[in-house]
């Protein structure tokens, strides 16, 4: 195993993790603060890769198109706050679960009529395109700025939830609903505004990606489970927790698809490890999910309650 | 029966007389699709009814219950691509690794509360179709067809017919035993368990237990659901039941009336109908049937057992 195999797997390992924190964080802070189980999650990350696609295509200009998209995601964020999703807040999870299912097949199909079965690809232009050299090792550049954007989102979200007044507000909305909104602060405004930062967050999440995997109309549908994953790992509500929880997903999971024969051939034979390996690693985020959860049932991170 | 019965109760009784008959009405010159439909409706029936146990009297919401079908098809596919074709053998495995699926996970993710469980079940659902669709040697994700169908000596369930009346033999007898449980002890605790954990608790009841019991009657009878799939269709594939099938499954029994026996009947047949007919009607169904899900989750209150008694009953007190 050479070290420009492992980095590079170390790399596209955390570029997943980051990606996975972006729609986690917004699912993991509208289940902890707003209890509300959101499938329709991974349907912004869908729509942020073909916004991001879509004006790549018309335009010529990546970054431009990328940074456009963030608002027209928020604003999509808002507009399915306010006029969905806060009438369900007072209703059952059963409803919940349905309503945001819904929502999954409006967004599925109005896309499938909108933009095609096929998906979309993107070109990435060619400041972005090339590779970083260290020495004899090479890291492609994208990768490692979307690692970048990650990391800084990751930091940025954890100044605004401890230091600014917002930040207060839904530490203080989370803990206890009622007496933050006799105490004046508008709780809806703020639900509403947590939604759409979340919602924003997972579009940029789908336009980041979309130049390596394109955008198609599965893609929201496949991360969704595995954020939920990270949201159950982390501990449900907890920033902090999801992004851990994210990144750990995200390199166990690449590295086990990588290595995984490797790994069991030091046990078991090589064709029984052969044949092995893809079904253990396509199932070991399961599996140490449910080892989480059979020590700590409510996540490595609990939010305090 | 002192009560005099509701207007669901008929409509079953109705439904299900009609389901005993059809075949004879295929016979006289019935378009055989309809005999096709109706297995489909009923297999769904099964599925969903299996569901209800948990998600409707015991209110934790699986959105996992796809996983069983899978299990269920694949104990027929497995044997089948062994040359297999034993169907106590089939019949064997889907019960005994639904069960023993439902206990493992069901131990774990019990542990949690509200969300957590959908979430979990959910994951653990995906685990198992991920698992299938990595096994090439079973066709992986282009899926697998099965040419040994469960041969049980006297009758072979590759036989339209046959399957048409075991499968309705199946769904009576789930029915009958949802009916039989909640008039039981084991009902009552489950219920209680749902509505009233703590008093469950200091009452001396372990409300995790009854739940946990709760869970893998659910998911043997959705994996049984899921063998009589693998018969009925005879091409398997794991797409077929992720995890949208799972939220469907949901549907059908919100739709027709959580916590009743019923309901999840109605859901199923309304589904499986709907389905159909919006199917053939646009390429973009989709887009009404989200639609329709968005409004049964804000406008639905019992679902259409609740409607019917209510609005159809003699008396609306019942």
């Amino acid at each position: 195993m050479d070290t420009q195999l492992i980095l590079v797997q170390l790399v596209n390992g955390l570029q997943l993790g980051v990606l996975l924190f972006l729609v986690a964080a917004g699912l993991t802070l509208i289940f902890g603060i707003m209890d509300f189980v959101n499938l329709a999650h991974g349907a912004f990350y869908m729509v942020g890769a073909y916004i991001c696609a879509l004006l790549a295509a018309r335009t010529g200009y990546f970054l431009p198109s990328l940074l456009l998209s963030l608002p027209l995601v928020f604003v999509l964020g808002l507009v399915v706050e306010k006029y969905l999703v806060s009438h369900l807040y007072k209703m059952s999870h059963l409803d919940h679960v349905l309503a945001t299912f819904g929502l999954i097949l409006v967004f599925d199909t109005l896309t499938h009529y909108l933009a095609g079965p096929d998906g979309e690809a993107v070109l990435l232009p060619d400041y972005l395109n090339g590779a970083i050299n260290l020495g004899n090792i090479q890291l492609p550049v994208y990768r490692v700025l979307i690692i970048f954007v990650g990391l800084s989102v990751a930091a940025a979200l954890a100044w605004a939830v401890n230091k600014t007044r917002a930040g207060m507000l839904l530490r203080a909305g989370a803990s206890d609903r009622e007496m933050t909104s006799a105490l004046g602060v508008n709780i809806d405004k703020l639900y509403r505004l947590i939604f759409a930062v979340g919602a924003m967050l997972a579009g940029l999440a789908g336009a980041l990606i979309a130049p390596i995997s394109g955008a198609n109309i599965a893609m929201g549908n496949e991360i969704i489970i595995i954020a939920l994953v990270v949201v159950v790992i982390g501990g449900i509500g907890s920033i902090k927790g999801a992004f851990l929880g994210a990144l750990f997903v995200g390199l166990v999971d690449t590295m086990g698809r990588a290595y995984m024969d490797d790994v069991l051939k030091l046990f078991i034979s090589p064709v029984a490890a052969e044949s092995a390996a893809p079904a253990l690693s396509a199932m070991i985020v399961y599996i140490i999910m449910a080892m989480v959860l059979a020590f700590r049932p409510n996540g490595l991170f609990p939010a305090n309650k | 029966m002192k009560r005099s019965l509701k207007p669901s109760q008929v409509l079953l009784a109705l439904l299900l007389l009609c389901l005993a008959l059809l075949p004879l009405a295929s016979y006289l010159g019935l378009n055989a699709f309809y005999l096709d439909l109706a297995i489909r409706l009923m297999i769904f029936a099964i599925a969903a009814t299996g569901l209800n146990l948990i998600l409707g009297y015991g209110g934790l919401i699986s959105l996992g219950h796809a996983a069983y079908l899978l299990i269920g098809a694949y104990s027929v596919a497995i044997p089948n691509y062994y040359d297999v074709d034993n169907g106590w053998i089939h019949l064997g495995l889907a019960i005994g690794c639904s069960a023993l699926f439902a206990l493992l996970t069901g131990a774990v993710s019990l542990r949690t509360r509200g969300g957590g469980f959908i979430m979990i079940t959910l994951a653990f659902a995906q685990m198992i179709y991920f698992l299938f669709v990595s096994m090439e040697t079973l066709g992986g994700s282009d899926g697998i067809s099965i040419s040994f169908t469960s041969n049980f000596g006297l009758f072979n369930l590759g036989d339209t017919l046959y399957l048409y009346y075991f499968t309705l033999a199946m769904l009576l007898f789930f029915l009958w035993l949802i009916y039989r449980l909640n008039r039981a002890r084991f009902g009552y605790a489950l219920t209680g368990s749902r509505l009233r954990p703590q008093r469950m608790h200091s009452l001396g009841y372990s409300p995790y237990r009854f739940q946990l019991i709760a869970y893998i009657i659910s998911g043997v009878i959705t994996g049984i659901a899921g063998f009589l799939l693998a018969n009925f269709v005879q091409f398997i594939t794991p797409e077929m039941m992720d995890w949208f099938r799972s939220a469907e499954l949901i549907f059908m029994v919100a739709l027709g009336g959580a916590a009743t026996v019923s309901g999840p009947v109605f859901g199923a047949f309304s589904f499986v109908i709907l389905e159909h007919f919006m199917s053939e009607w646009t390429l973009y169904w989709h887009l009404p049937f989200g639609l329709i899900l968005i409004a049964v989750a804000i406008l639905s209150k019992g679902g259409l057992v609740k409607l019917l008694d209510t609005h159809a009953g003699r008396n609306p007190d019942a």
